[in-house]
């Protein structure tokens, strides 16, 4: 083997070696780049998001319009607060409103879009005024049977009608 | 018949005596390859040369049996996190146990198979034939000239490969998941993202093929340094190679993970 051939095919496979690691820093674990088209990014306060995390997806009829670019908590509210970027190609009435769904059993929490009727659309840095927070399975459970127990009541006062 | 029960109790603690005096020699060998490794870094172009037949010509095997790898996962994954409609962590499945486990693991088998056998059969037939030993008339060190930049090349290629080995593992559960199956391209990346920390996954992943690295290439050139001078002597040393390595990649990796992942 020549020596240049040897030199060439060495370095070949220790940048490959390397862009794969780059490939695995980048685009599988969290160091974050690549962030494609025009976006713009608007702010959603909730009173509780659950399990959302940052680059889930933000869907408005099923379909993935843009991406939760940033959680974070309002000291002053005692809220969360969430930054949704949205893909430039899509405007969004100013009443839009947003809620946080979950999609399949186990499966991710997403941020679900819903249009208003207003006539003037969503520009970058405005915020969404109607939210609706994650469903906590645990008050769910405790105001059924909260319900439950009011009703069971009512039907043991009241005379059984025979 | 006592006597018989007497000598197969001897053999048994020769054996023992024995694989603990060679391991001795395992670790004296070792040390004296990382004090005589000046040369290889001096003179690179020997090491090179190591990095080309143990690392370049891996290549191939370890490109493809990492794509087939992460479409099986890919494939097997879907199968079972349908039933639980959760197709979207396919990316998290497979992205998860390539670089925290399959990669390390596997190319590291791969590499000792494939290279680690390839080296002591190499140094085997160097000793068979005296060519050692004509170095050491010549006051050549055979330790800084043959072993040392052999161990280096090896210790340079593998997270390399190993990083490979993921990645184009990663493409093929990427080619099942979304391509075949369908699965939101979004979500999978978006997911995989989400779950996979670079230094929690992907450094401790790095870290584990270096010391695999370094546990293959010291097993290989050890038993090629120690084998018998013969044929048979070089085509055992040349099993015993890929058995122990492998072994000693299996066990390595139980403790590193014990080590790297508990409550992660």
């Amino acid at each position: 083997m020549q020596r240049a051939a040897l030199d060439l095919w060495v370095g070949v496979f220790v940048v490959a070696g390397l862009a794969a690691l780059l490939f695995l820093a980048l685009k599988v674990g969290n160091m974050t780049g690549f962030e494609q088209g025009e976006t713009y990014t608007v702010k959603a306060s909730f009173e509780n998001i659950g399990g959302l995390k940052p680059r889930a997806p933000v869907k408005m009829a099923g379909v993935v319009v843009g991406r939760v670019s940033d959680v974070s908590f309002d000291n002053q509210s005692y809220e969360a607060v969430v930054s949704l970027t949205l893909d430039e190609k899509y405007a969004f009435p100013t009443d839009t409103s947003a809620a946080i769904m979950t999609s399949g059993l186990l499966g991710e929490q997403y941020v679900a879009l819903e249009a208003g009727g207003e006539a003037k659309m969503l520009a970058n840095g405005d915020s969404l005024k109607l939210t609706q927070g994650a469903v906590v399975l645990e008050n769910l459970i405790g105001q059924f049977l909260y319900n439950q127990a009011d009703s069971d009541k009512a039907a043991d006062s009241s005379p059984m009608p025979e | 018949m006592i006597n018989r029960a007497l000598n197969s109790i001897r053999n048994m603690g020769g054996r023992v005596v024995n694989s603990v005096s060679r391991l001795g020699m395992a670790a004296r060998f070792f040390g004296l390859t990382l004090l005589h490794s000046g040369q290889s870094f001096s003179r690179f172009n020997l090491t090179l040369r190591e990095i080309y037949s143990a690392g370049v010509l891996s290549l191939t095997i370890i490109l493809v049996s990492g794509l087939f790898v992460g479409m099986v996962l890919g494939l097997q994954g879907y199968e079972t996190l349908q039933t639980y409609g959760s197709e979207e962590a396919l990316g998290i499945l497979v992205a998860l146990s390539l670089v925290r486990e399959l990669g390390p693991v596997l190319a590291a088998l791969l590499f000792a198979s494939r290279a680690g056998s390839a080296m002591t059969a190499e140094i085997g037939l160097m000793k068979a034939t005296e060519q050692i030993a004509a170095m050491q008339m010549m006051a050549v060190d055979p330790i800084a000239r043959v072993v040392a930049p052999r161990f280096w090349g090896g210790v340079i290629s593998m997270p390399l490969l190993a990083a490979l080995f993921s990645a184009m593992g990663i493409f093929g559960g990427y080619l099942v998941g979304v391509v075949l199956i369908g699965i939101d391209a979004g979500s999978f990346w978006s997911q995989m993202q989400a779950a996979v920390s670079f230094q929690d996954d992907i450094l401790n992943g790095v870290i584990k093929s270096l010391v695999f690295g370094v546990a293959v290439t010291v097993i290989a050139l050890f038993e090629g340094f120690d084998a018998p001078p013969t044929a048979e002597g070089v085509s055992r040393a040349t099993t015993r190679t890929v058995v122990t390595s492998s072994l000693a990649i299996l066990g390595l990796d139980f403790i590193l993970t014990a080590f790297m992942f508990h409550g992660v």
